[in-house]
């Protein structure tokens, strides 16, 4: 048990704060996805299968979901190694380094898209590169998966920072004296503790990518079932005056990250847990 | 934290991920913040300057300001009354709502904006009622301030929880027990003890409700002066071959960007070892 | 630091209450700031990307115009996005007194979903609303390397055609249509056998092979921007493909802001006219109480002042006998043929080729 029970009542102010709160979030965010859902509504359950089943949707998903997923590997990938390096060793330029990798957060979606395309496109600086090479990086879904990227670092070693920090050197040096090699140590101590928010940077960093518009319509080449993803769906059937189809497929994307989130949550308390438990 | 020998990587491994670390993030984030800049300075500083002196951007500034002005307190008292409710108190549901108030960091901006539409559209369910008094709230400010609010709910709430759910409730208690009032409490005792995490918060609440482009997007309605905000202005620009006033204004964004994680170090310089992500995972033991 | 008054200032409720009041009469401060006001005018002139330029150059023309008329100083707020976004937004509720959208259907949506205007509205101005004209040419890299001259040369190895959305782009359409036409032309010999009941095997026939020809250009498009503008950035900027379907005024601005020294317009034997149409919003200038105004400032677009800012635009003016002839020059003739004529109208075009289920998500389905 986490919070001990019944010590809290002494302190005022729980029905003040807590139906402020309440009445807050329903007036800015329940209320309104609650209009999301009923419009959807109108479709019927069979229309609301019926559309989110199209070819052109189910393509759309695969490849929000497909790159979401890549994107978050990889962040979950390099931004372990980048929180590693930051939180472990020093080296020239460390702070900026660190400083940096809240920019994809700050800098407006429409911005990372346009300036991401300028670099990647065959006549940028990367993209001149790449292209001898064969590799298309822009209007390809290699560019949704660099723009994914870019949106879901922070969170990954965001996440991770604080979990790394708070590793106890003693219990390497424990696993060392015992005679364990660094790799072993890795694998059998450094891994098991930090996995947990691992996870949890990796669900959030997907669960914004899955929703990710701004930036991926510029470097996207837009092709339906090719390099369409489902956010962008979701504006093609408005433009078509379809509002029960796009507020559909809004709500399997709505559910979607709901869900992701429950899950991150749970693994956050998993992870509390464990710590609480190492401590 | 000081590292032992036993427990440090051979020296080539430290070099090697050291330098996937540059490189990585050169690639990925060092070269968008250039590009930014190489493009707003193609034409010299007098061409950058004078991007600033169109009266549609300089509005476009204004709105942002505007909207980020309201945004910010508001949801800066919502972060408040949210984790002294789900840190200070035990309660069913409590799961759910931290849940509900992470979603806008997952919900897609396009739906973030669409939500609002379906409320306050014309068809919406507020529309014919607003209409017929003749308020607007979707195509002006008003709905551009409402969606900025929404993306930028979980940012404070986000950062107080976890400390305050570690920091626990003996302080508080203890200055209850000495006779002090409940709203004292609060703000000598509670808000001293979260005011780096609060500073945090607001930090990032204000650079993410001046860079929001998807959401603001569906309500804005793109009157040329009205109610462009700046994220807007820049594709209205780039849209009208513009390149240099569109990477200038784009520029005093990432200048924002940099400005705030330069704030944010000397804010996490100042709280030393607290925890002061946002996405830290759960509370310290 | 900007955000430390913010919690200077925190006072609990009172802040708490200051804001909500805030966010409430914010709502009120706006419709008063929108209220009209005597001795002037405010217009909101929704369009499409394309005329940014050109509507500029108007509103100054024609505030001008106004206040000699009538002693009253006119401002024209301007809000540009692709056509179909625009409709949804008057949908919606965006204020518009002012429709100048890039295809009569996303006016008829107005008509149709909103009940804004009657269904009739196309009656209402002459020339069907439509009061400078446009149509679709090819946009080639400099010197035409690929020898591209005319729909044809589109299909050939190694093009890659660039084009927007017909989903969400007006202009994008013209370009699917436009195509179209071409190939029932080439099948047919004379568009007139369209209408004869007679020939229906063979425009049977021919309506196949022109959607194997259509299906074949958009094989070889490799980005599909949302809009007119982002297509041309792509294909300009980026440097991406061999040939832009682009609005002929688009063109000429193109090589008149990218640099002629960059591409070249290349002009088709055959096209489409593309009629941009405009009309007045009957439920929101009634409110505004702007229906004067609004009427004038449409009607004005067909003045001789209207016509040469259009052709200066490159807009070809409906009204070619009010201006000079030597504005006309810059507008290469070649063969037009009219929506009506070819596909029965945009209502018919739109619901066979581009709803959901219609031929060009068919072409994407395979």
């Amino acid at each position: 048990m986490r919070w001990p029970r019944r010590r809290h009542s002494v302190l005022p102010g729980f029905g003040l704060t807590l139906g402020f709160a309440v009445v807050y979030l329903s007036l800015v965010a329940l209320i309104p996805m609650a209009a999301l859902f009923l419009r959807s509504r109108g479709l019927g359950w069979g229309g609301f299968w019926e559309t989110v089943t199209t070819p052109r949707v189910l393509a759309a998903c695969r490849l929000s979901f497909g790159a979401a997923l890549i994107a978050a590997t990889i962040n979950a990938v390099f931004g372990f190694v980048v929180a590693w390096t930051l939180t472990r060793y020093r080296f020239f330029g460390r702070r900026l380094v660190d400083a940096l990798i809240d920019l994809p957060f700050a800098l407006p979606t429409a911005v990372s898209g346009i300036a991401l395309t300028t670099i990647y496109a065959p006549t940028g600086w990367l993209g001149r590169a790449l292209e001898p090479l064969g590799i298309k990086a822009v209007f390809s879904p290699l560019g949704v998966v660099i723009a994914l990227t870019f949106i879901g670092l922070p969170f990954v070693v965001r996440t991770l920072q604080p979990a790394l920090e708070d590793l106890e050197v003693e219990v390497e040096e424990a696993a060392a004296s015992l005679g364990a090699r660094r790799r072993q140590t890795f694998r059998r101590v450094i891994l098991p503790a930090v996995a947990p928010a691992l996870l949890t940077g990796f669900a959030l960093a997907f669960a914004r990518a899955l929703g990710e518009y701004g930036s991926v319509v510029f470097i996207s080449g837009n092709l339906p079932g090719k390099t369409e993803i489902a956010p962008l769906l979701i504006v093609t059937q408005l433009e078509q005056y379809d509002y029960e189809g796009a507020t559909a497929i809004a709500v399997l994307l709505l559910v979607v990250s709901f869900v992701m989130l429950l899950v991150i949550n749970a693994l956050q308390r998993w992870s509390g847990g464990r710590h609480a438990r190492g401590a | 934290m000081g590292l032992r020998p036993s427990t440090a990587e051979p020296r080539w491994v430290r070099l090697l991920l050291v330098s996937v670390t540059l490189l990585f993030l050169g690639a990925f984030l060092v070269t968008p913040l250039v590009a930014v800049f190489v493009e707003a300075f193609r034409k010299g500083l007098g061409a950058y300057l004078a991007s600033f002196a169109d009266p549609a951007v300089l509005s476009a500034i204004r709105l942002t300001l505007l909207a980020a002005g309201i945004a910010v307190p508001v949801n800066l008292v919502f972060g408040l009354a949210a984790a002294w409710a789900v840190a200070k108190f035990e309660f069913p549901g409590k799961s759910l709502l931290t849940t509900l108030i992470d979603l806008p960091l997952a919900v897609s901006p396009v739906v973030s904006g669409l939500i609002y539409v379906l409320v306050f559209g014309l068809h919406g369910w507020l529309g014919p009622w607003l209409q017929a008094h003749d308020l607007q709230v979707i195509f002006a400010v008003p709905g551009i301030v409402l969606a900025t609010v929404f993306v930028t709910v979980p940012f404070v709430a986000r950062e107080l929880i976890p400390l305050m759910q570690e920091q626990g409730t003996e302080d508080e208690e203890s200055a209850l027990t000495l006779g002090a009032s409940g709203w004292q409490t609060f703000r000598r005792v509670t808000l001293p003890n979260v005011r780096w995490a609060l500073l945090y918060g607001v930090i990032l609440c204000n650079a993410r409700a001046m860079g929001e482009f998807g959401a603001v997007s569906v309500v804005s309605g793109h009157i040329r002066g009205k109610t462009n905000t700046v994220p807007l202005q820049v594709e209205i620009l780039y849209n009208e071959y513009n390149f240099v006033a569109a990477f200038a204004v784009a520029s005093l964004l990432a200048m924002l960007a940099l400005v705030t994680l330069a704030a944010k170090t000397l804010v996490e310089w100042r709280v030393a070892a607290a925890p002061a992500s946002i996405f830290a995972a759960g509370e310290k033991p | 630091m900007w955000y430390g008054h913010g919690m200077a200032n925190l006072r609990g409720n009172r802040l708490l209450a200051l804001v909500c009041g805030a966010v409430l009469s914010l709502a009120a401060v706006t419709s008063v700031l929108a209220a009209p006001k005597t001795g002037s005018a405010r217009l909101l002139n929704v369009s499409y990307d394309p005329t940014r330029e050109f509507y500029h150059a108007y509103n100054t023309a024609f505030a001008a115009h106004w206040k000699q008329q009538t002693g009253q100083d006119l401002s024209v707020d301007m809000s540009h996005g692709g056509s179909g976004k625009q409709a949804r937004g008057v949908i919606d509720g965006l204020q518009a007194d002012v429709v100048t959208l890039a295809l009569a259907y996303d006016i008829d949506a107005i008509a149709q979903h909103a009940r804004l205007l009657p269904p009739d509205w196309q009656q209402r101005l002459p020339y069907n609303s439509a009061p400078y004209t446009s149509t679709i040419v090819f946009l080639v890299r400099k010197g035409n390397p690929k020898g591209i001259r005319d729909w044809g040369d589109l299909v050939k190895p190694g093009v890659e055609v660039i084009t927007p959305n017909p989903k969400t782009s007006g202009g994008a359409r013209w370009n699917y249509l436009a195509a179209w036409a071409w190939a029932l032309k080439r099948e047919l010999g004379n568009l007139d056998r369209l209408q004869d009941p007679a020939q229906a095997a063979a425009v049977a026939a021919a309506q196949d092979k022109a959607r194997a020809f259509v299906a074949e250009i958009f094989k070889r498009v490799p980005v599909l921007d949302s809009g007119a503008r982002g297509a041309t950035n792509t294909f300009v900027q980026r440097g991406i493909g061999d040939v832009l379907l682009a609005w002929e005024n688009e063109a000429f601005l193109a090589v008149k802001e990218l640099g002629p020294d960059k591409v070249d317009i290349v002009v088709p034997s055959l096209s489409i006219v593309a009629e941009p149409t405009v009309a007045v919003v009957d439920a929101n200038v009634d409110r505004h109480g702007t229906r004067q105004v609004a009427q004038a400032y449409l009607e004005w677009l067909y003045s001789p002042t209207g016509q040469e800012l259009a052709a200066r635009h490159y807009y070809r003016p409906v009204r070619v006998d009010l201006i000079d002839p030597a504005l006309l020059q810059r507008f290469p003739a070649l063969e037009l043929v009219r929506i009506d004529e070819v596909f029965g109208g945009w209502v018919q075009a739109q619901k066979t080729h581009f709803d959901n289920g219609g031929v060009f998500d068919a072409i994407y389905a395979r």
